[in-house]
């Protein structure tokens, strides 16, 4: 039918927009990766108001069920302006039966996410939610949906197939562990370690704890859940590609060189062209992943296929804001080069995101195996 | 937000599938830039023309099927997998006609189309000059009023398919006195055997003749014969020109078919090599991505795309923020130059990488006994190079990018 999005889907990206504008993420980041934790739970109770993880939970679990929310919003708490009426996802979202737990709301949400540089287990609280919801097991269910939709709940989530280390163990309320085709749920966790983006720390979670669930079933459900992760990765570091380039377009417009604006120097002008020419090309594909992971194209598609759709999505939007990043720096001189400058937010999360949950090597490979 | 095709649209796939299937020639034509090539690419057009194959998206009374853009991309998505003939007429199809439905008379219309679509009469596009490349603008070849029309006089170059084309379109200095180089240009039609004309084959990087510079010596063109107003010739060509760069050049489907050939080039090849690997998947990528671009495009202009509020506004206020598949600002101007850069190193990459798979076999061009492929990867590498040259530099669109989808300062030319 039409592969744009609707007027709907529009004002919820708006919202989200509007509201992370208005609330101190950067500070939210700063403290996060200083191990203060309150501001980032802040802002994340805002987005869960906003509708954001209701998208992933069905209405059964207080997911997006028209009374699923627990009302309003603080406003104010977070930043200047009160933002949203409601701070409620729009009526459509909340009405609609459908709430596939991928949507490509829930992409556009990511995508928003990443151009504010949301610090905390936002992907691996999806992806743990997409896990719990391909297992179907009404008691894991009802343990952990509900405080996941509402907000209350992030959840750090690791398939030891895709690497060791837990996406802030120590933040999180609950550490999920796939192991082999076992789903644990890890009690605690080695120590925190540097990470080249402070704002994701990392730990090797303890993998000896609670089985929650074992079985090829465990398997299937956790590839979903990889997918669903590598997907709203992709989306995310799209997010952070195009706010690279926008701050870095405002700079290069006002910093002058030789008597006039760096901008208007051709090898500045290209390599923003190429950036954009990058994001541009990688935005459709991580839309299109989304539309197959959500069904859409399962007809014509098939898993294997839908699989290579969403690791084309990550190499493409990886390579894309790494792309942006390595611009956004070399345009911005040695005051892009310094942590007190917001753009390295950015800068180092496009680099840990490439590598998250799919490296590019990988991601190709699954590409070729679902080639027709 | 779908990607599935309405059930009609995929009738009209199977209808054009089931056409393709029993019209493709079985042995591959021979190279349309040769005199006996040309001949049979034109006879193939005749035969697509016949059924109504060869200009789908033009109004039914000139020959086409009113076809939708989203069936266009359908019907060039099964040409190329059929793995049908390049098409001779592109010049005049691609170019010229959306030209004529923007600015022509409907005298103009029903004279030149009509046998454009059949085959009949193929065009040659003659703007480029020895000293007018990037700088098209600054072009002196002439136009002088004369009593019923214009005589043509200069030189002009690089006119694909003008060694074996039948006429031309291009632009001709009409005011000399015009206050801006751009100013007072006339765009007209030409016919190529016409007293004065002589054309002087240029062999390519690949020997053959497959562009030609022309001398014009007061050639006369009568005044049905120019399009649009007198001096109005730059802002026609405009409209032109975003026809060449933008989607109607260079088709998904190309890229998605020659993508999933190299991906059978791959699976036949050594697949421990992941480096190999990698730059066939960025391939797959790429054109995947490319048809993805162009969907959202298509379908923005179905919508009616609307500016100032593109889909890329629910993305957050970043400048950066573009739609899906556009232009920041909603409006659909630069997104053929966004186009012309990714399809022209797109097809260089796909080349390279086939050529790198098969190795040794890769040097075999043209039709060589040997090659798996008849030298078909080989030829497509040498056609991909100029890529990045014609229809506008890729350096020349990189600055309209940064400038009109960016708001970066225009810059010193
Ligand atoms: C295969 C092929 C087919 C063609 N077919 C046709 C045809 O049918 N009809 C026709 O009219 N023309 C045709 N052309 C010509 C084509 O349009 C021109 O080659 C093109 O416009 C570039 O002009 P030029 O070759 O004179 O290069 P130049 O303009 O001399 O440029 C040379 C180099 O300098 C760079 N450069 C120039 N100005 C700038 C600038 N301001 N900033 C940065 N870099 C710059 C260019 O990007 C390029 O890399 C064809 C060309 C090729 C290769």
């Amino acid at each position: 039918m039409t592969f744009l999005l609707d007027d709907e889907q529009h004002e919820f990206g708006r919202t989200l927009d509007r509201m992370l504008s208005a609330a101190d993420v950067a500070g939210a980041v700063r403290a996060w990766g200083a191990d203060d934790t309150g501001p980032g739970r802040k802002v994340w109770q805002r987005l869960a108001d906003a509708g954001v993880f209701a998208l992933a939970v069905p209405e059964e679990y207080g997911g997006a069920a028209p009374d699923g929310h627990k009302g309003a919003p603080q406003d104010g708490r977070c930043g200047e302006a009160p933002v949203g009426n409601d701070g409620a996802a729009p009526e459509g979202y909340r009405a609609s039966g459908l709430l596939p737990l991928l949507t490509v709301e829930m992409s556009l949400a990511f995508v928003v996410l990443g151009c504010h540089a949301m610090p905390g287990p936002v992907v691996e609280t999806v992806a743990a939610a997409a896990l719990l919801r391909r297992l179907d097991d009404p008691a894991l269910n009802r343990r952990w949906l509900p405080g996941i939709a509402t907000g209350g709940h992030l959840v750090s989530y690791t398939d030891q197939a895709h690497g060791p280390y837990a996406l802030d163990a120590a933040a999180a309320d609950t550490r999920f562990v796939i192991m082999d085709d076992r789903l644990l749920c890890a009690a605690g966790h080695g120590p925190v370690q540097p990470s080249l983006d402070p704002a994701r720390r990392l730990a090797r979670p303890a993998l000896d704890d609670e089985v929650l669930a074992s079985g090829p079933e465990v398997r299937a459900a956790a590839a979903h859940a990889a997918d669903v992760a590598a997907l709203l990765t992709a989306a995310q570091a799209l997010g952070v590609g195009r706010r690279l380039l926008a701050d870095t377009i405002t700079y290069v417009q006002q910093r002058k060189q030789f008597g006039v604006a760096i901008g208007s120097f051709q090898a500045v002008k290209h390599r923003l062209a190429d950036a954009l020419l990058a994001l541009e090309f990688a935005q459709p594909l991580v839309f299109a992943a989304a539309v197959a992971l959500a069904g859409g194209e399962r007809r014509a598609h098939g898993e294997r296929r839908t699989r290579g759709d969403v690791a084309a999505a990550k190499v493409a939007a990886g390579e894309a804001a790494y792309g942006a990043a390595r611009t956004a720096l070399q345009l911005h001189g040695a005051v892009g080069y310094t942590e007190e400058l917001d753009l390295s937010l950015w800068i180092r999360k496009a680099r840990a995101l490439r590598s998250a949950w799919g490296t590019p090597s990988a991601c190709r490979a699954r590409v070729l195996a679902g080639a027709p | 937000m779908d990607l599935e095709h309405a059930p009609e649209d995929e009738e009209f796939r199977h209808t054009a599938r089931a056409w393709l299937t029993t019209h493709v020639p079985v042995t591959p034509l021979p190279s349309l830039e040769t005199e006996e090539g040309f001949a049979a690419h034109r006879k193939w057009e005749r035969t697509l023309a016949a059924d109504r194959w060869s200009v789908v998206s033009w109004p039914e009374e000139y020959g086409g099927r009113g076809a939708s853009l989203a069936r266009w991309l359908i019907f060039e998505e099964e040409y190329y997998a059929a793995n049908a003939p390049g098409r001779v007429s592109q010049n005049g199809i691609s170019l010229l006609a959306p030209t004529l439905f923007e600015h022509g008379s409907p005298a103009q219309l029903a004279r030149v189309l009509p046998p454009m679509a059949s085959g009949e009469v193929v065009w040659a596009q003659a703007w480029s000059e020895p000293e007018a490349g990037s700088d098209l603008a600054s072009l002196r070849s002439r136009a002088v009023r004369t009593e019923g029309g214009w005589l043509l006089s200069g030189h002009k170059t690089w006119s694909s398919r003008a060694a074996f084309a039948d006429r031309a379109f291009g632009l001709f200095r009409s005011d000399p006195n015009a206050d801006r180089p751009h100013r007072g240009l006339t765009y007209v039609m030409f016919d190529l055997r016409a007293p004065g004309v002589t054309v002087r084959p240029i062999a390519r990087l690949d020997g053959k003749p497959a562009f030609a510079e022309l001398f014009l010596d007061e050639v006369f063109v009568p005044d049905e014969d120019v399009i649009g107003e007198p001096g109005q010739g730059w802002r026609v060509a405009m409209s032109t020109a975003g026809n060449e760069r933008g989607l109607t050049l260079r088709s998904p489907g190309r890229f998605t078919a020659a993508a999933e050939r190299l991906v059978a080039l791959w699976r036949r090849a050594d697949p421990s090599d992941t480096a190999l690997r990698d730059r066939v998947a960025d391939a797959v990528i790429g054109a995947r991505a490319y048809h993805l671009f162009t969907r959202a495009h298509a379908d923005r202009l179905a919508a009616g795309a609307s500016l100032g509020d593109g889909p890329g506004a629910g993305l957050g206020a970043h400048p950066g923020a573009g739609g899906l598949g556009g232009d920041p600002s909603g409006g659909l101007g630069g997104d053929s130059s966004l186009n012309k850069v990714f399809w022209s190193e797109l097809d260089i990459a796909l080349h390279e990488t086939a050529l790198d798979l098969l190795g040794a076999e890769g040097e075999l061009a043209g039709h060589a006994n040997d090659s798996p492929d008849q030298g078909g990867w080989a030829d497509g590498w040498l056609f991909s190079l100029a890529g990045p040259i014609y229809a506008g530099t890729n350096e020349i669109q990189r600055d309209i990018i940064a400038e009109r989808l960016l708001g970066l300062p225009k810059g010193r030319r």
